[in-house]
């Protein structure tokens, strides 16, 4: 099961950043993760946020380089190990993770995925029973 | 169709008959009315009578920029304001513009070489073109409208800017030709693409560019975008605007108009005049001009000349696409660098736009060079891996082609300003 991301390209510029979060803000758009990954001269701002299609045409619309990107949402106990066995999987089958970002709350912990092979991950992890999550399941959260 | 072939397809016999009385004729008029054309003659001994022949232009002295700022506003005029019927002046980036003067002769003149060039690109009365070029002072709206008119097209003489309106005006009214800068036209091209407007509604055919160097992927850029065929018209105001040379279906340089125009290459370092074909500065004496006529006027433009009849049938003088002018050329710590090689290189990639900006500043001593490359919205990557990878790549193609390492920032599409003029591709923070 695969959900849409959010990512925006950022310029380097002082500010741009709370531009981002005031237009998803004035457009009632709840983001439930985020990673901003730097470089010397720009960022990749990674979102998983409620109605991503109404984000990506608002902040299109404001002038921001913004595209969807396909990634996996899995969930996990809340536990040591439980990130590695996951790791495990995908390494076993030879996939390679472009990027992640994690998160755990109340005794849950979630990890986004991308990988070039997007569809393989979800089903790799669906076959070993690990639970992905869905775009209403985040809204939920 | 050629629009005058007695002109443009003489044979180089009759055509340096023509140059020679043209150019004997010009010589008495500056010396007759041009004190400082005069005194120059004067200090090398030659008295207007002794210029019979175009070979002799060789022996007669320059005018440069700085000899028309020397001059300002009408000194080298050779006739009484009365009988100046328009002034044009071009913005100088530094310091006092330069201005130019035209009699009513040197309008239809003027009218006369861009019907000349319209009709080189197949353009005709049944055509209706855009002139986004600016309108003022700048010659390029004026220049073009009447050699349009002169054909016979019917012209929206827009000028430049309101990029809505040009785009409800080029659909409604079914323009078939567009003229303007470059990259100006490319700006056109994406805007139609991003406001959704159908391919089909959009009837142009050929585009008229000029007025800053543009490369050969620049141009297919275009083509593609506007479903055109660009050509490339060149002129400068010092000479007479837009309409002194002019490409013909064949695109193998522009014909230069050469009755009126006579054209030289010159080394710029020992003012020698050099062979066709090789690379120098190129120098124009206008012939036939009243108003303001300038012998041997350096234009800082480095190209190349070839002779030959083309394959479309004239016999004027080819020159290429030129360089650059040595004035929009950097010298990086040692390097020469023109704008124009690295557009060369985004163009050829896919994933970049022809949108860039040069910064040169000088740290410790040391002048370095920054290119701002806007990443492409239809065509980029969330993955910093697949970024930096076309960062290092047009990183290594910069250093293969110009022999320096530059910082390439990879920027946000629609960051560097759009020009509606001319665009300024350069930020020199040196000095």
């Amino acid at each position: 099961m695969l959900i849409k991301q959010l990512s925006v390209f950022l310029e380097d510029r002082s500010g741009r950043l709370t531009e981002l979060t005031r237009i998803l803000a004035e457009n009632d758009v709840n983001i439930t993760a985020l990673s901003v990954a730097e470089t010397a001269d720009y960022g990749m701002v990674r979102m998983v946020v409620g109605r991503p299609e109404r984000a990506r045409a608002a902040l299109g619309e404001a002038g921001f380089t913004v595209g969807l990107t396909d990634v996996v949402c899995v969930k996990m106990p809340d536990k040591p190990g439980s990130l590695h066995q996951i790791l495990q999987i995908l390494t076993a089958e030879q996939i390679n993770v472009d990027y992640m970002y994690a998160f755990s709350n109340s005794n849950v912990a979630l990890a986004v995925i991308r990988s070039a092979d997007i569809s393989r991950v979800a089903d790799v992890l669906h076959q070993h029973q690990l639970e992905l999550l869905s775009e209403s399941d985040l809204y939920q959260l | 169709m050629i629009w005058n072939p007695q002109r443009e397809s003489a044979d180089r016999q009759q055509m340096q008959e023509m140059q020679g009385s043209a150019l004997q004729a010009m010589i008495r008029r500056i010396y007759n009315h041009v004190p400082f054309y005069r005194n120059r003659l004067m200090a090398l001994g030659i008295e207007p009578g002794d210029i019979t022949s175009v070979e002799q232009l060789k022996l007669l002295p320059f005018t440069t920029k700085a000899d028309l700022r020397d001059n300002y506003p009408f000194g080298l005029f050779t006739m009484p304001q009365s009988e100046v019927v328009r002034i044009h002046a071009s913005s100088g980036t530094t310091g006092k513009p330069t201005v130019v003067g035209y009699s009513r002769a040197d309008i239809e003149l003027w009218a006369e070489v861009v019907a000349r060039s319209l009709t080189m690109a197949g353009i005709h009365s049944g055509d209706t073109i855009q002139i986004a070029y600016g309108y003022g002072p700048f010659t390029g709206g004026l220049g073009l409208h009447y050699g349009a008119e002169k054909i016979g097209a019917t012209v929206i003489p827009i000028s430049t800017g309101n990029t809505k309106k040009q785009l409800q005006f080029m659909t409604d009214f079914r323009a078939s030709v567009l003229a303007c800068t470059p990259s100006y036209a490319a700006h056109l091209g994406e805007s139609i693409l991003k406001e959704g407007i159908a391919p089909e509604d959009v009837r142009l055919r050929i585009g008229v560019f000029g007025a800053e160097p543009w490369s050969g992927e620049m141009r297919r850029e275009i083509e593609k975008l506007l479903r055109i065929k660009a050509y490339d018209i060149y002129g400068l105001s010092e000479v007479i605007g837009p309409g002194v040379s002019m490409e013909c279906e064949c695109q193998c340089g522009n014909h230069v108009f050469e009755d009126h125009f006579i054209p030289e290459i010159i080394d710029p370092e020992t003012l020698e005049v050099l062979p066709d074909g090789e690379l120098g500065e190129l120098v124009f004496t206008t012939v036939s001009k009243e108003a303001m006529p300038l012998l041997r006027y350096r234009t800082r433009d480095l190209t190349r000349l070839h002779r030959g009849k083309c394959d479309c049938g004239r016999t004027l003088v080819r020159m290429e696409k030129c360089l650059g002018r040595t004035d929009d050329m950097l010298i990086i710590r040692g390097v020469n660098v023109f704008p124009s090689q690295v557009e060369s290189v985004l163009m050829e990639m896919a994933e970049t736009t022809p949108h860039y900006q040069l910064i040169v500043r000088r740290e410790n001593n040391l002048d370095t060079l920054e290119i701002r490359v806007e990443v492409d919205e239809q065509n980029w990557s969330d993955s910093i891996r697949e970024l930096e990878g076309i960062r290092r790549r047009i990183d290594h193609n910069i250093k293969s082609l110009l022999g320096i390492s530059a910082t390439i920032r990879l920027v946000e599409p629609y960051s560097i300003a759009r020009s509606e003029g001319k665009a300024q591709r350069i930020i020199d923070e040196r000095s």
